[in-house]
């Protein structure tokens, strides 16, 4: 490492993820005055009765396409994040160092997130995780109907995310998903060359996507589930401008219609980063921050939801550091450094404590014990760890 | 098939140079671990189509390797051995296609949770052999240029923010004839310094009117050939059976005349732009990133000494609802995006260059087209400053380059 090019040089992976986490904190605390966690961890202000898990819902968002602190929360990148910085992380309990210690790939991670064990699946391969995924544990636990659990994601390469291969939980006991892009596909037949990209685009690897096998949402159940005939429908997709946009759009739907108690949703629009246009990831950053804050405002005006959901949000994982040869900055998340596997997560709304900042190391993978423990099911193959101070 | 197998008529596929030193030093390959070996022969069975600065990498890195007891080499990549591969992966034909097995070896490497062991291993090894094969001497100090933000006619967020605390900002620069006084004293550089592939000029757009002593990569030049990798995707594609790695695989094994390059054009140069398109993503879709791409490998590859990047307007990204109405046949420009993308380039174009030897001789400005902004990172100028002074582009590169 020569001079000029030595911000990250003797330091260990480890040193850098502290130091990362550490920057979110001093600029957390400045910026929406949120409190030091480990001074405030007292009575858990969570309910743990049964009649409040049962009307308890949670809805966990995912950035697929990770952003990194200098487009985010470091100082410059702050006016990115308008809605999450001063709309939502003051009623937030924000955990600054978030580790990945999984494969970098998103759909791998996202389906190592719905699992809590770091999954080994090709990642470019539309195949349902070796083991139970969220969505089982609290379906065959909580004996909750396939209506209380869903997914919306944006590729292809998502639609068995649902349930697993698992012999004991697996088929009939998972999420049911909807691919907002692949509705767009079936709902237009013919499309231009450029919108059929657009449909297949999944930005890790733009120039191919799997097709699809399995038990994808379908066309008509536009109608019985969402309540929403195909002319609707597209009438909404003309006026919005991403896939992240519809995504949003079908959850509010969802929200409405079925008002299930589990809700994940994968954004995706980030990863417009892997064509190399920095423009257009900051575009996307942008677009995702002011979605996070409409998702919040929905479930705060919906009966269903007011008042008794805790919403999650966090990136699957980081991007490449600038200082990284091995990568080509934020266009990818293929080194493995620090910057890449180093996250955050902020968690708001019931049995949340408000504006506080938790700096102990976490992984990725503690999120589905947590949300067990808030929930009553048991995880009982997940290798993370429930986050204390959630609970 | 291990390392200690290995026969020289095993290479008999193998371009001739790239045999020849193959079998030159069989000797010291049969002693690596097969973790490792693929990534050297990687770079050696190329080497016939490498510039000048890697072939000289890759002679001292075979040098030392060879210079070594077992002892040594055992000591040096105890990280590589302790690394498991696959049978599948030790039965895979690594001499004929080592990229190929690379890349099979990475994704086993993340399944296996074996990644961050070989990124350590790997990181070791380069700065030692770094540290034991000296740079060759530089017959002037390296200069960058990076051009940004043509056709913008106004812009009020604040440029160069990566930069400016490495260099000092002018806000007053003449920018009549900027272009042409850049590529002018490029070009007298390229004659008083001349070095095969030591000077270079990369356009995102078509490029300017320039020396002959530049070695000149334009994206609108390559047009046909980033029609032609676009089409083949297409067809390959709709094979059946066809994934993702099958694809990288395919994109991995095409050449110069697949794409309609001409078979008596210059080998080392046509392959080089070839693989800007089948090994960068997002080259074959957006002309900043092309340009930023290729930044990035002419100074990883031929250590460029001079270099000069130009951006130009990238297309439009369409939003979904105007591909749904489809409203406008024609994407456009977006010009405003591509002074973003490029202020972030030039960043990266100065970041790649630092990495090289000489760094801390080196000098860098970056300069908004047609426009009075510039940024100057010169080790005879101070860092984090501004200065209100009235500069042409031609006097401001004189002060770039000491």
């Amino acid at each position: 490492m020569r001079k000029g090019v030595q911000a990250s040089a003797g330091l260990s992976p480890r040193e850098i993820a502290l130091g990362l986490s550490r920057s979110r904190r001093e600029f957390l605390r400045g910026a929406a005055g949120a409190a030091l966690g480990s001074a405030l961890m007292t009575a858990s202000p969570f309910l743990h009765g049964e009649t409040a898990r049962k009307k308890r819902k949670i809805i966990v968002v995912t950035f697929g396409g990770g952003a990194r602190d200098q487009e985010t929360f470091a100082p410059e990148g702050q006016d990115n994040i308008p809605h999450m910085l001063q709309e939502l992380v003051p009623q937030s309990s924000f955990f600054t160092h978030v580790t990945n210690q999984g494969i970098l790939g998103h759909y791998v991670a996202t389906a190592s997130l719905t699992t809590g064990v770091y999954e080994t699946l090709n990642n470019f391969s539309a195949i349902p995780p070796e083991h139970p995924t969220v969505f089982e544990y609290f379906r065959k636990d909580l004996k909750r109907p396939a209506s209380d659990a869903w997914v919306v994601a944006p590729s292809n390469g998502f639609n068995r995310i649902g349930e697993s291969e698992c012999r004991s939980y697996g088929p009939g006991l998972g999420a049911r998903v909807i691919l907002p892009k692949h509705l767009l596909g079936a709902a237009t037949p013919g499309a231009s060359t450029d919108f059929a990209h657009l449909l297949r685009d999944n930005y890790e690897n733009p120039l191919y996507t799997p097709e699809l096998g399995g038990g994808e949402f379908e066309l008509q159940q536009l109608e019985t589930i969402l309540r929403l005939s195909v002319d609707d429908f597209m009438a909404h997709a003309r006026a919005v401008s991403s896939p992240d946009e519809l995504s949003v759009y079908i959850a509010k739907r969802l929200m409405q219609q079925e008002a299930p108690s589990l809700l994940w949703i994968t954004m995706h629009d980030i990863d417009i980063a892997h064509s190399g246009a920095y423009s257009l990831y900051v575009e996307a950053i942008q677009r995702t921050d002011r979605l996070c804050a409409e998702l919040w405002k929905a479930v705060e005006s919906e009966p269903e939801y007011a008042g008794n959901t805790t919403l999650f949000i966090l990136p699957d994982f980081g991007r490449d550091a600038d200082y990284d040869a091995g990568g080509n900055g934020f266009q990818h998340h293929r080194t493995g450094d620090a910057a890449s596997r180093t996250t955050w997560m902020m968690a708001l709304g019931a049995g949340v404590r408000q504006g506080v900042l938790f700096d102990q190391p976490m992984q990725s993978i503690d999120l589905v014990p947590s949300l067990g423990a808030m929930m009553g099911f048991s995880p009982t193959q997940s290798q993370g760890r429930p986050i204390r101070e959630l609970l | 098939m291990l390392p200690r197998d290995l026969q020289p008529e095993q290479f008999a596929g193998y371009p001739a140079e790239a045999r020849k030193l193959t079998v030159a030093h069989l000797g010291a390959l049969r002693q690596l671990p097969v973790s490792f070996v693929p990534s050297l022969l990687r770079e050696v069975i190329d080497y016939d189509f490498k510039f000048p600065a890697e072939r000289s990498a890759i002679d001292k890195e075979l040098a030392i390797l060879s210079s070594l007891s077992q002892e040594q080499i055992t000591e040096r990549f105890r990280g590589f051995a302790q690394l498991t591969i696959s049978a599948k992966l030790e039965q895979f034909d690594w001499i004929n296609e080592p990229a190929q097995f690379v890349e099979q070896q990475s994704a086993y490497l993340w399944t296996t949770h074996q990644l961050d062991a070989f990124r350590r291993a790997a990181t070791e090894y380069g700065t030692r052999l770094q540290a034991e094969a000296p740079p060759d001497p530089m017959p002037v100090r390296r200069l960058g240029i990076a051009v940004i933000g043509q056709g913008v006619t106004s812009y009020d967020v604040p440029l160069f923010r990566n930069l400016r605390a490495h260099g000092t900002y002018f806000g007053q620069v003449k920018p009549e004839n900027g272009l042409e006084l850049l590529l002018g004293a490029v070009a007298e550089r390229a004659k008083a310094h001349p070095v095969p592939y030591g000077h270079w000029y990369v356009d995102g757009g078509s490029a300017a009117d320039c020396s002959p002593a530049l070695t000149c990569v334009s994206y609108n030049a390559l047009e046909p050939v980033r029609a032609a990798l676009l089409k083949n995707i297409d067809a390959e594609i709709a094979r059946p059976g066809m994934g993702p790695e099958q694809l990288r695989t395919h994109l991995a094994r095409l050449t110069p005349p697949d794409l309609g390059m001409k078979s008596e054009g210059n080998a080392v140069l046509d392959r080089f732009q070839m693989k800007l398109f089948t090994e960068g993503s997002g080259t074959q879709i957006f002309s900043t990133t092309f340009a930023q791409w290729t930044a990035r490998e002419v100074l990883r590859r031929a250590q460029a000494l001079t270099l000069l990047v130009r951006f130009a307007p990238r297309q439009r990204q369409r939003p979904m609802n105007e591909l749904l109405t489809n409203v406008h046949s024609n994407a456009g420009v977006d010009a405003t995006g591509s002074l973003i993308d490029g202020d972030m380039a030039a960043y990266y174009q100065w970041i790649n260059q630092q990495r090289l030897p000489g760094a801390d001789q080196s000098s860098f400005l970056v300069w908004f087209e047609g426009h009075s902004q510039a940024l100057v990172i010169a080790p005879t100028l101070p860092r984090g400053t501004e200065s209100s002074s009235a500069i042409d582009l031609g006097k401001l590169l004189s002060l770039a380059a000491g």
